[in-house]
């Protein structure tokens, strides 16, 4: 499982970071999205994984770490809001700059 | 447990909830509630101060639940510091909002007050998690103060701010993730005993984890090689955002200090200070390249922004070096290139209206109405900025420099500030003669100086010559503050039970 974990990470934040390198807006949310995809899994990954603990404390021996789940509950409404606030401005800076180049101006051939 | 530690919080967020519901409400009445926020803030800091100055670490547990299970609030001399270099800022940036600029976009004034709450809650935390939360609330209030006024140029800035800080934001993450999967916690106090204990096995990974944090507060405070952002960001925003702004890099050190004396300090062993080796190489060229950008910068604002970096590259030397004098020289500059770079903000913004569709480009234009007031506070100003004495950027930089013992880092350190010096006069200079004396022969007279507004700007830059005649008092108050941070028993003692009052 962990190495599946893993790989699924490596490939989510690489994926996101060719995407970051386009330097369009719309291809650099979707990587940012990418990114924060795998910091959040990454983040899950943190409380160990295992599968069939039980989440309330004495009803069993082993039980998952619940601080990791709140972590990301925060970081996924956090990302969430800041998702819409970018593609807000991105799509006020294709308005106002006529590009959807980051850099607010084409680049020169 | 005192309350008067989560006020600081509290009462910009309920000010600013309470903008955001009476959006209906007029200007003014909004301007009353959010002068009267800010106003508030100041007797309140200075109260946390003089709490702080007792020498006892204050702990606020939230919901009285104990670290380190429950959320903390700490506060000791560093933050009470830090919540009142805010407040005085605040106070003034938002005094000269509100003689207009607050009325160029909706909402400014809830968004102020979010971002006041955001850096005091930075300030006061002592949760890296919840470091993060404040992180997050006082960028995205950033955002959109940036933003305030519109336009091409500050859309522009405004997306590489954006987009640079929430890739930052997913690295902030990332380091958190990794701190609490080896140590088990998300309290610094807690955390630095269990870095300290840290196995072979498990050094690699929190000395990864704590470089990462490097990475990411230097995006905040803009050192090299993560500094691009901040030159057109700042030179774009609008005044008194900017002056605000001058608090937004001291948020990136502050944490520094913060991670790299409590969680990476005297007490972690093979982890002791990591951050070093890297500061001081960073902090070097930083002061180079901020001072190259500051002889080139082609508008006043784009100057000034400069001069913020070439200030962040001489606080973190101060903090690289390590020793409890040079931190304590760092605070005090910090101090000073605080309100001086906010008060300098508001003078370019003040010179601009007087210059027409010039604005603060270093070019040839119109003569300004009041060049002899406007004048001498831009002198006041540079020579404060520049470290010239008797002003308290000279008391700042003599002190760092006294800081060091005669060695390699005093060869390398003394000749760099002193050169760049002596190279940001020079710019000053350049910009000043440009400003006031090569000027056309007319005047445009359609702006009036707005008493208001400089009212604001001399509050801000006449605090040097206040800081100077002060120096004693603030002197030692900063060699306790760097005692404080070096002394890590108290801040490890917060996390037993039962320690807590």
């Amino acid at each position: 499982m962990e190495a599946l974990f893993a790989a699924t990470l490596g490939i989510l934040t690489a994926s996101g970071v060719y995407l970051l390198l386009r330097a369009r807006t719309f291809a650099v949310v979707m990587g940012l999205t990418l990114i924060s995809y795998a910091v959040n899994l990454f983040l899950f990954a943190m409380g160990r994984l295992q599968s069939g603990a039980v989440t309330v404390i004495g009803q069993g021996g082993a039980y998952a770490d619940p601080l990791p789940q709140a972590l990301v509950l925060t970081a996924i409404v956090i990302g969430f809001a800041m998702t819409a606030f970018v593609v807000v401005l991105a799509l006020r800076s294709l308005g106002e700059t006529q590009t959807d180049h980051v850099d607010g101006r084409e680049p020169e051939q | 447990m005192n309350h008067a530690l989560i006020l600081p919080i509290l009462l910009p967020m309920f000010a600013g909830s309470l903008l955001l519901l009476g959006a209906r409400l007029s200007l003014s009445s909004k301007r009353c509630l959010s002068l009267g926020a800010t106003l508030l803030l100041l007797p309140l800091s200075f109260y946390l101060l003089w709490l702080a100055d007792q020498g006892v670490l204050q702990v606020y547990a939230a919901g009285n639940w104990q670290a380190p299970f429950g959320i903390v609030l700490l506060l000791d001399r560093l933050s009470a510091l830090m919540l009142v270099l805010t407040a005085v800022l605040g106070c003034f940036a938002l005094l000269y909002a509100v003689r207009g600029d607050d009325g160029r976009g909706p909402s400014f004034h809830a968004l102020f007050q979010f971002q006041l709450m955001g850096i005091n809650g930075a300030f006061l935390t002592g949760d890296l998690f919840n470091l993060f939360v404040f992180f997050e609330i006082l960028l995205i209030a950033s955002y959109s103060l940036l933003l305030h006024g519109g336009g091409a140029e500050r859309v522009r800035a405004g997306l590489h701010y954006v987009l640079l800080n929430l890739l930052g934001s997913a690295l902030f993450l990332l380091a958190v993730g990794v701190l609490y999967g080896i140590t088990g916690t998300l309290n610094m106090a807690d955390m630095a005993s269990q870095a300290a204990a840290a196995g072979p096995d498990q050094a690699p990974l929190l000395h990864a984890a704590g470089l990462l944090l490097l990475l990411v507060f230097g995006l905040k405070a803009a050192c090299v090689p993560l500094y691009f952002w901040l030159p057109r960001a700042y030179a774009a925003a609008t005044a008194p955002v900017a002056a605000l702004f001058a608090i937004m890099t001291k948020v990136g050190l502050y944490s520094i200090v913060r991670v790299y004396t409590l969680i990476f300090g005297d007490a972690a062993g093979s982890l002791a200070h990591m951050a070093n080796d890297w500061l001081w190489p960073l902090a070097l060229l930083t002061l180079v390249l901020g001072v190259i950008g500051a002889l080139a910068a082609s508008s006043l604002q784009g100057l000034l922004a400069y001069l913020l970096v070439v200030s962040v590259g001489t606080l973190l030397a101060g903090i690289a070096i390590g020793t409890e004098q040079a931190l304590a020289a760092a605070l005090y500059y910090l101090i000073h290139s605080t309100w001086i770079g906010g008060g300098l903000f508001l003078l370019a913004d003040l010179i601009a209206r007087q210059r027409g569709d010039k604005q603060a480009e270093l070019v040839q234009g119109p003569a300004l109405q009041n060049p002899h007031l406007l004048g001498a506070l831009f002198f006041l100003g540079a020579i404060a900025v520049a470290g010239l004495p008797p002003l308290s950027g000279f008391i700042g930089k003599l002190l760092l420099l006294r800081a060091l013992e005669p060695g390699l880092q005093a060869l390398l350190l003394w000749p760099l500030v002193l050169g760049g010096g002596l190279l940001t006069l020079l710019a000053l200079s350049r910009a000043g003669s440009t400003l006031f004396w090569r000027v056309g022969l007319s005047q445009l007279d359609s702006t009036e100086l707005d008493r208001g507004r400089l009212l604001a700007c001399m509050g801000l830059l006449l605090l040097s010559p206040l800081l100077t005649g002060l120096a004693a008092p603030i002197l030692s108050y900063v060699q306790a503050t760097a005692g404080q941070l070096h002394d890590l028993q108290p801040y490890l003692q917060t996390i037993r039970p039962g320690a807590a009052p």
